[in-house]
Formats: C-alpha cells, structure tokens, sequence
C-alpha cells in the first residue's frame, strides 16, 4: 500500500504540472473555484469562449482527448495517465465542462461505431474544442425506462425523416453535434426497434428551448425535430441495432478521480464559524455525530478513486465506483444544504446573496440538489445497477417483456 | 499509487481463509455460546501455532514480523467468521498496550506469550454507564495494590493479565496485574455477545505493576485504541461482509409471489446501500490500514474514520440481514442473530460511535488561523 508514482507516471506528472504552471488561465481560478459541478459559470468572459480557447491550447500542445489514439486527435495516454491528467489540470479542468460530454460519451460512441473517414473527420475537431457535442437519448416519457423512446426516424430514399421532441438535454444550445436516439420501427420488441444517428444541430427543424428549472437556472434544453432531415450515411451501426450503441455510450459515462463536490468542506467551515450559545456549533456533540456521518462518506468516496484508480493501473476493468459516487453524493448534497440550513436557523430562509450567510452558497445547493438524484441515472436506476450487476440480484420483473412497442401500454391507452 | 493489499497479502487472507473454513465453521461459534468458556482454547491454540494473529509483532518477541496490513487481513477473516477468539482484548489492545507502553522487561515477559496464544491478556477501563472518562475511575492503586471493580472486561475470565485503569498517586495510569495473582475475584456477565464473553473483576488489594508514566493514562489508552481501532475496524468489515453474503442468497433462493424475494426493490434496493456501506467503509479500513502501517501522523483521524465507517456498515448490514431473512432471521437456530450481536458488541468494544464520531471531528476540523 503506497501513494506514490511509478518513476514513469512521475515524469508524466511532471510534464503535466511544468506545462501547465506555463499555460493555465490563472485570472479565471478565481471564477473557476466558486463554479459548480457540471456546468461552467463565468462572469468575466463568455464561458464558450473561454471553454473553446482552453481546449485548443491543449490540443495544440498534444494534451487533449488524452485516451484517444493521436489519429483521432487523442494523445494515446494510459488511464492512469488521464487520471494524473486531471489531478494536475485541478480546477481548471472544469474550462472544458462544453465538451465534457463529447468527450465521455458521444466520442468514444462515435470511435466504436463510425466509419473510419467519419472518425478522422469529427473526431479531431472535438479534441480540438471545435465542435461541442449534446446527447439526444432522454425524452418527456421515456427517463429512466430509456428503451422507451417514441422520436421516429422513416426511411426516405437514402434519407431519414425525424420528428419527436427530446429533454434534458445539456449543451444543446451551444452544440454542433448531437448523439440521436430515435425508434424506427415500433412494431417490434422494444430495445430492437432502435437507430443511432448523429445530427448536425444547425439542422432545419431542429428547435432548442431552454428549460427554466426550479432553480431559477436553464442548463437543461428541449429539443423538438420537426421533418429534420439526415443522411443515411450518419446512422452509427445497424438500423435496429441503436440500443447496443446507446449502451456503449452509457457504459462510458465513468469519470475517474473527479469526485463530485458535496459542500462538505465548506460546511466544516460553517460549523467553525457559526456561534452558539455553547460556543461553536463544531462543539456541540450531535453536530458533530451528523458531521462524522457525512465526514466518512466523503472520505470513503475518496479512498474509493484511489482504490480504482490502482485497479486501472494494473489493467483491470473499472467497476462500480461511479455509480457508488453518485448514488451517495446525490444524496448527500440534499442533506448537507439541509443541514447547514437548520443551523443557520431562520436565517437559514434566506437565498439573497446580500444577506444570506455564505452569500446563500447552501440555499442555492439545497435548490439544485434535486437533480444531482435524478440526472444521469436517478437513486433507485443506480440501486438497481449495483443489486443487478455486482451483488447478482434478478432483473425486474416488466410488465412489457415480449409485447412489441406499439403494444407496450401507456398511460394512454390505460384510460 | 497502490491502494490496495498486495499479491502476497492476498495470497495469505487466501491461507487464513482456507485455515478457518476448516477450523471455524459456524458450530465452533455456537459451541463457545452454549458452553461456560470465553473462547475456542481448540481453535486459540491453533492459530497461536499459525502465527497468523502475531503478524504484527516483531521476531525478537516471538512474532512473524511481516506488519500490520497482514494483521488487518487477518482481522477481517476472523470477523467473518465470527471467530470466537480474544482478539479485541489480546491481539489488538493489551499486546499493543505493550508495545506502546511495556518496559523491556513487561515486552519481554508477556509479548512472546501473547504472540503465541500461550497468554490472553485484556484492558480492564469500564466501571459504570457512560463514557469512560478521568472522572470516572474509582479503582486505586495504592503502595503496588489495587483495588476497585471493573466491568465489563472481554475475556476477564479467560485473560492472564489486565491491564487496568486505576487512580495512583496521580491522574488515572495505567497498571498491569497477574490475574493468578492474591486478590482478584472473577465472576462471569451476561453481555449482547456471548460469543466473546466478558466478566467483573473485582480487586481487593491486587498486586499492580505500572504499565507507562504515571498519570499517562488516558493518554496512552488513545494511542492504544488508535491502533486497535483501525483492526477492530476490519473484523468488522469482515463481518459485515458474511451478512451481505447472507443476506443476499436468501434473497435469491426465498420465493414470495411466485419469484425470488431479490426481484423485488425493496429488497434490491436494501442489499444495494448495504453494499454501498461495506464499500466506503472499506476505502476508509484501507486507509487507516496504511496510515497504521507506516505510523502516519494521519493514524487518529484515519482510526476514527475507518471505525465509524465500519461500525457503521456492519451494524446496518447484520440489521438488514435479519429484516431480509423475514421472521427466520429472528430464530435461535438462524445465525443472524450471531452477526446482529457481534455488530453492536464491536460497536462498543472500544468505546461507542459517539466517542469516536467526536474524535473524528476533533482530528479534521479546520484549525483556527
């Protein structure tokens, strides 16, 4: 048991830390600290196109899309090598947040599926921070049950014509490209009437709507196909075959070393901070059995990326540990914003920046908590990939096995 | 980086693995429950002869002398199965009492003992409900005897030594006392775990020998229940493991509404935050197990961690392993009920979640400018 680097990986890091030390924006660190997970806030530039520029400085210094081979625009790093990547690159990592889901999902979909000139052709320009990319898979009744989509692409000529709506959809805006999930053929079991295209987002009859969450933010978009039009030649795989892409876009949706901020520190701080009649809340014993409960979550999240990152460097596949991250610290920014709130008593109503403790850092994670439970595989999808695939539990029991799609009901046909 | 047991360690949890599915199945357990003796003396004497629980300790001692990340994946097999051995008083607490505080001559008297079974050794500290504390030891000692009562001591009747808590001419020290020695009265107690028993010590002038400074104490204990802590730790990961196990192929073998109970989510969903428990909690063990190895100045804070992460785990884990096993796991002849006792006796063992919850806290919080 050892924290230390191979003499190889040492010297990786050290190229890492000294170009970086030369090259990172530091007049954004400041922005960058206070910016939350997911999605980039910049104040004193466009976040675009500081996003764009960052991504090109790497690229062009061979430190971008780092797994990928140099073909596709990637620099054919190891996983430990991304790893130490993002150790080194720390917060201003969070500068390529735009292009963080081509990058995890809708590249490497593209790398398994996509014809080589195709790949040679998108690729580099993601690497580069040319193109963004979305993902077009949720839709209004089809989240969780994600096989359940209904946006319809029929063949015309040596064209597809698509209409249907999608949601959730992150980036949308500001994509070039996107990742579409569509059904084309419903008369046919439900994961086999599939088909993947990617769409280019400038497209006619592609209209994005952005969605005022309950949050008062608009990350999330809706994203309505009207007759869009797209080449035949830019289906990913066999018509038909779209769920088994749709999985390998899935299964790469694991982030390595990156744990998710759950306000925990801060909170430590809080409760330093924060007098009571007893002296600080700190002191107080069932603050601190509260505190100890959250303390070992986050350490043990912690200790757990170790623990796989040393499972990568000895080759072997990455196993629970994203949905084991997720799952808990979801769970446990709710309860931190909750927590920090009730000490902070009445006061702790407050969302006005001006006059909220910690300018209403907790208010605003209490109202943005929901989502970190849902989005991206909710509490109970990931309970259910845990119980099914590491502790071996039977898959549930579907009351649409068998049935082809158009029979599948639906809170329509229930009336 | 390597976060994780290396092959040879893997290879000797295998060995100890192998030895206990042979000499501890589940009825070595329940025969140390139904009978008056606090522990396997069959099985003790065994493992004294493997070596296995004296890993830690140095050759020159009559140790291996490997370390103690071997000792901690030993420790975690003997959780598993329940073994019903005194390493919580013997292996984790009195030898490391020793260790820490013996003079050459206490090391050289016990510690060979200790490392090859041939002595028990336990901490005698508990005298009344409530966190033990300076203010609450009565037990004095007094021109080299003590006396007081102390309970409940693990392995108090078994034990050949205690290294007890007791008043001197000072703050609270600590003392070591020959229990075969004038002036020591056992009697048995009934406790959560007869699997481990414990005992009252009652001293009525008792010969005592200083074990560490006068008035050091306390002080000492913490550093004692750092190092245990984090081994305790592992038994109950070990633990809390074999009740997942447990839990998880009932599920797949009990039918209700005409399929496996391990369809349902509500039990899925039970057994998948058991295993979310297990898994932080060991991160944390693998931590605390590293910083108990290179005796990392991060040890306390990484302790309390792995202890309150564990205790924790298997607490949650041996609960839910009942509730899923329905009204069975509530039956004498079910061995549920040997984790569920097991669980919240090691939550206690070494002072209960709230002591160590405030310790952990105490360790990270942030320090004023």
């Amino acid at each position: 048991m050892n924290f230390d680097d191979t003499p190889q990986d040492a010297e990786f890091r050290a190229r890492a830390r000294s170009w970086l030390a030369a090259n990172v924006p530091t007049e954004l660190k400041g922005e960058l600290d206070l910016s939350g997970f997911g999605h980039l806030h910049l104040h004193s530039v466009d976040r675009i196109t500081a996003a764009k520029a960052w991504q090109k400085k790497k690229f062009d210094a061979g430190w971008a899309a780092l797994g990928w081979p140099a073909e596709y625009g990637g620099a054919g790093a190891s996983p430990i090598e991304q790893v130490i990547w993002n150790d080194e690159e720390d917060v201003y990592g969070k500068l390529s947040g735009p292009f963080m889901i081509g990058f995890l999902m809708c590249g490497p979909t593209v790398i398994a599926w996509a014809s080589e000139a195709q790949k040679r052709e998108l690729l580099p320009r993601l690497a580069a921070g040319e193109d963004i990319w979305c993902q077009l898979f949720s839709e209004p009744v089809a989240g969780s049950d994600l096989a359940g989509i209904r946006t319809k692409a029929v063949k015309d000529d040596d064209e597809w014509v698509v209409n249907g709506q999608k949601i959730w959809t992150s980036a949308a805006r500001d994509a070039d490209w996107g990742l579409l999930l569509t059904r084309t053929d419903p008369t046919v079991l439900k994961h086999r009437g599939l088909t993947m295209f990617f769409v280019d987002m400038k497209s006619p009859g592609i209209e994005v709507r952005p969605i005022l969450q309950m949050n008062e933010e608009s990350v999330f978009n809706e994203v309505y196909f009207t007759d869009v039009r797209i080449s035949d030649a830019q289906r990913l795989g066999d018509v038909g075959q779209g769920w088994t892409v749709a999985l390998t876009t899935l299964m790469n949706e694991r982030m390595f070393g990156g744990a998710m901020p759950t306000g925990f520190p801060q909170l430590l701080d809080l409760c330093t901070t924060l007098d009571t009649e007893n002296g600080p809340a700190i002191d107080d014993p069932q603050v601190r059995s509260q505190l100890a409960k959250f303390a070992v979550k986050v350490s043990g999240l912690q200790y757990s990326a170790f623990r796989s990152i040393s499972a990568l460097s000895r080759g072997q596949e990455p196993g629970p540990e994203n949905s084991i991250s997720k799952l808990i610290a979801g769970q446990m920014t709710q309860d931190i914003a909750r927590f920090a709130l009730n000490l902070e008593g009445e006061a702790g109503l407050l969302q006005d920046p001006d006059y909220a403790p910690d300018r209403a850092r907790f208010q605003e994670q209490l109202m943005r908590s929901p989502a970190t439970r849902i989005e991206g595989g909710s509490d109970e999808i990931l309970r259910n990939i845990i119980a099914e695939r590491v502790l071996g539990l039977p898959a549930d029991i579907r009351a649409d096995k068998g049935l082809p799609f158009d029979k599948i009901p639906t809170s329509a046909s229930a009336r | 980086m390597q976060f994780d047991f290396s092959e040879d360690q893997k290879e000797l949890q295998a060995t100890v693995r192998r030895f206990f599915d042979k000499s501890c199945p589940i009825s070595t357990v329940r025969s140390v429950i139904d009978s008056d003796a606090g522990h396997d003396a069959g099985l003790w004497r065994q493992i004294g002869k493997s070596g296995f629980l004296a890993a830690a300790l140095p050759e020159q001692y009559g140790g291996v002398g490997a370390g103690y990340l071997e000792l901690c994946v030993v420790a975690e097999e003997c959780g598993r199965v329940l073994a019903p051995l005194p390493t919580v008083s013997s292996v984790y607490q009195a030898t490391e009492a020793l260790r820490i505080a013996g003079s050459e001559a206490q090391k050289a008297n016990w510690l060979p003992k200790l490392a090859s079974g041939a002595a028990i050794g336990t901490l005698a500290l508990a005298e009344r409900a409530g966190e033990t504390l300076p203010g609450s030891i009565g037990a004095k000692v007094s021109q080299g005897k003590l006396t007081g009562v102390k309970l409940p001591v693990a392995d108090g009747l078994a034990a050949d030594f205690a290294i007890v808590m007791a008043r001197g001419e000072s703050a609270p020290s600590l003392f070591l006392v020959d229990l075969s020695g004038e002036g020591v009265i056992r009697e048995p107690v009934k406790t959560i775990d007869p699997s481990r028993k414990h005992a009252i010590l009652r001293f009525v002038g008792a010969a005592a020998e200083p074990l560490g400074g006068a008035g050091e104490g306390f002080a000492l204990l913490e550093r004692v229940r750092n190092r245990a802590a984090v081994l305790t730790a592992f038994e109950q990961i070990g633990g809390a493991d074999a009740a997942l196990m447990m839990a998880r192929d009932y599920a797949l073998q009990r039918f209700a509404f005409g399929r496996q109970i391990g369809s349902f989510q509500a039990i899925k969903h039970m057994l998948a935050d058991m295993y979310v428990a297990l898994e932080l909690a060991r991160s944390n063990c693998y931590y605390g197990a590293w910083a108990l190895s290179v005796d990392s100045e991060k040890l306390p804070a990484a302790a309390a961690s792995a202890r309150v992460a564990a205790t924790q785990a298997y607490q949650l884990c041996s609960a839910n392993n009942i509730q899923v096993h329905g009204g069975m796991g509530f039956t004498w002849e079910f061995d549920c009920h040997l984790h569920y006792r097991r669980s919240n006796y090691l939550a206690l063992a070494l002072g209960g979640p709230s002591l160590w919850e405030s310790r952990l806290i105490q360790h990270i919080r942030p320090q004023a400018a």
